[in-house]
């Protein structure tokens, strides 16, 4: 209870403390919205490839002192592009494909920062947050990014919800599915962005794929799924930034723990589809069945 | 439908990384007909379809459509896919499922109204499944979810049909209320193609078949195309065509 209140205090105290916490909420929201769709397409690899391809298009921003937001969508969005031609246009395997280009986008902007060592890029914190460094700047450049990929969502839901379903349907009633796919990439290069500071490009991906998953597991509904996700994504922020602040660990790492462990009780104890709640009933099943074959 | 003709294809030829999947062919299908599409199992089925429906890139030959471009018809087009095609486990409940067909005519960023609601109720009463519409798609057997997709054919209310092997492991009843459905429309006026693998119930289901094995093999009125000779050359001795009183009995391996 001490924790409770001290973290409490430091949190009506000091700015950088609020700022961290509506970073992490926010993309909680964000990325627990997107995911949905990323795991009902079945790209997890993708996600996180884009997210690793937006490193050198930060990097190459912060040397020439453009903003980073640009210069990830535009890596991310030619990663993408560059992943579909190499599978279309060849007999790699997709899967194959990403692996080949992300890793090479990465690579290029690992070494574009051991280029510019001293230059005040720092390769820590963009591979892994730094969510008490959140800047006010930072906080409405992410609340930017979140109602653009929240209207988005909205505003295309049927098309996506079509295409992700029954991709075959959406293209012969003349739906762009190409397009729609690349969209999507762009939409995961901008949430990356947006989770830079608060989660780091390593582990985007969990709060991506985590909670979405979490919520697969609980409804039958994607309307449902996507509401529960942004829950499950936002609170494990706010349980992250607390575990951060009290025991003064990493605090991208803290908030993907904690998304974890909702994932983990979730698989367990899911009403429909828990493995120990289907265990208890086959039990239960097998208990009445003999105590009817004894009676 | 102009001149009559619902389907006109001219030397089509599909190739997939260097492989032929259909060679050099030419059809043409009138309206109002139930159409099936047989062969083999990698005779190019799914793949004319696919190919009518416009979604192969760089195929060679020309289709059309009613007499159009297939990009000038598609509010007019419902596509049923295979079963197998689908995710099961998609969080989608049965009749958020049949208001997909009522997409085409929403504008882009138009939501489904109460007439949408009650035009995906009736699909599926007339398939038998509005008792079901609360339930997520998985939960249902195999024919039932092959009769939601047809009520979401329905609700589309279009004028072409085509469906990916409908009757491929579903219930008798399924089955009976499938065709029943599939003949109705015939009768409306509306034109059908339906992919199917089995040789057995083809006269009696189809009006007209298109007979493929990566070639056409024959195309024209059930009778005509069921015979003998065209049977062996699309199945290549893996059909076993014994001759009764009443015709033949065909069986398929």
């Amino acid at each position: 209870m001490d924790n409770l209140s001290f973290f409490f205090d430091a949190l009506f105290q000091y700015k950088f403390l609020q700022n961290a916490m509506m970073a992490g909420v926010l993309v909680g929201i964000i990325c627990g919205v997107v995911g949905c769709f990323i795991i009902l397409r079945g790209m997890a690899l993708m996600g996180d490839a884009i997210s690793h391809a937006v490193l050198p298009g930060v990097v190459i921003a912060y040397m020439i002192g453009a903003s980073f937001f640009i210069g990830a969508v535009i890596t991310g969005v030619l990663t993408a592009l560059a992943i579909g031609y190499v599978s279309q246009n060849s007999k790699i395997k997709h899967d194959s494909s990403i692996g080949i280009m992300f890793t090479a986008a990465f690579a290029l902007g690992v070494v574009l920062i051991t280029l510019n060592r001293g230059t005040g890029v720092d390769l820590w914190h963009i591979l892994f947050g730094n969510v008490l460094a959140v800047s006010t700047t930072d906080l409405w450049m992410t609340i930017g990014i979140g109602i653009v990929v929240l209207t988005l969502i909205f505003l295309f839901y049927k098309q996506l919800v079509l295409s992700t379903f029954d991709p075959i349907m959406a293209q012969a009633i003349g739906l762009p599915t190409k397009l729609i796919h690349y969209i999507l990439m762009l939409v995961l290069s901008l949430v990356t962005v947006a989770s830079l500071n608060s989660v780091g490009i390593i582990l985007v991906v969990a709060m991506l794929i985590t909670p979405g998953a979490t919520a697969y597991l609980l409804t039958d509904r994607l309307p449902v799924m996507m509401g529960l996700s942004a829950v499950f994504g936002s609170v494990s922020a706010i349980i992250g930034v607390y575990y951060s602040f009290i025991y003064d660990v990493a605090t991208g790492a803290s908030i993907v723990l904690v998304a974890s462990i909702f994932f983990i009780i979730a698989f367990l104890l899911s009403p429909k589809h828990g493995i120990i709640v289907r265990w208890g009933r086959a039990k239960m099943a097998d208990r009445n069945t003999n105590e009817n074959t004894s009676i | 439908m102009g001149n009559g003709l619902c389907l006109e294809i001219n030397q089509l030829s599909v190739s997939y990384h260097g492989e032929k999947a259909l060679e050099d062919i030419s059809l043409s299908i009138p309206a109002q007909q139930l159409v099936g599409i047989i062969g083999p199992n990698g005779a190019g089925k799914s793949t004319l379809i696919k190919a009518i429906l416009g979604l192969i890139p760089g195929y060679k030959g020309k289709i059309k459509v009613l007499g159009k471009n297939v990009n000038a018809i598609r509010k007019q087009i419902a596509y049923v896919p295979q079963r197998n095609d689908v995710d099961m486990d998609f969080p989608v409940l049965v009749e958020d499922v049949v208001l997909m067909g009522r997409y085409p005519h929403l504008s882009w960023y138009g939501r489904p109204k109460k007439e949408d609601r009650e035009i995906a109720l009736n699909s599926l009463k007339q398939v038998g499944m509005l008792d079901y519409h609360k339930r997520q798609i998985g939960e249902l057997s195999g024919g039932q979810q092959q009769r939601v997709f047809l009520a979401r054919a329905l609700a589309q209310e279009a004028n072409l049909f085509f469906l990916d092997e409908p009757f491929s492991g579903i219930d008798v009843t399924s089955e009976k209320i499938i065709i029943d459905i599939l003949r109705g429309l015939r009768d409306q006026g509306k034109t059908l193609f339906v992919v199917h693998h089995d040789l057995s119930k083809v006269e009696s289901y189809f009006d007209s078949l298109i007979l493929l094995n990566k070639r056409l093999i024959s195309c024209g009125n059930s009778e005509e195309v069921l015979g003998v000779d065209q049977i062996e050359q699309a199945y290549e001795g893996s059909a076993v065509i014994l001759s009764g009183e009443n015709g033949k009995l065909v069986v398929s391996s």
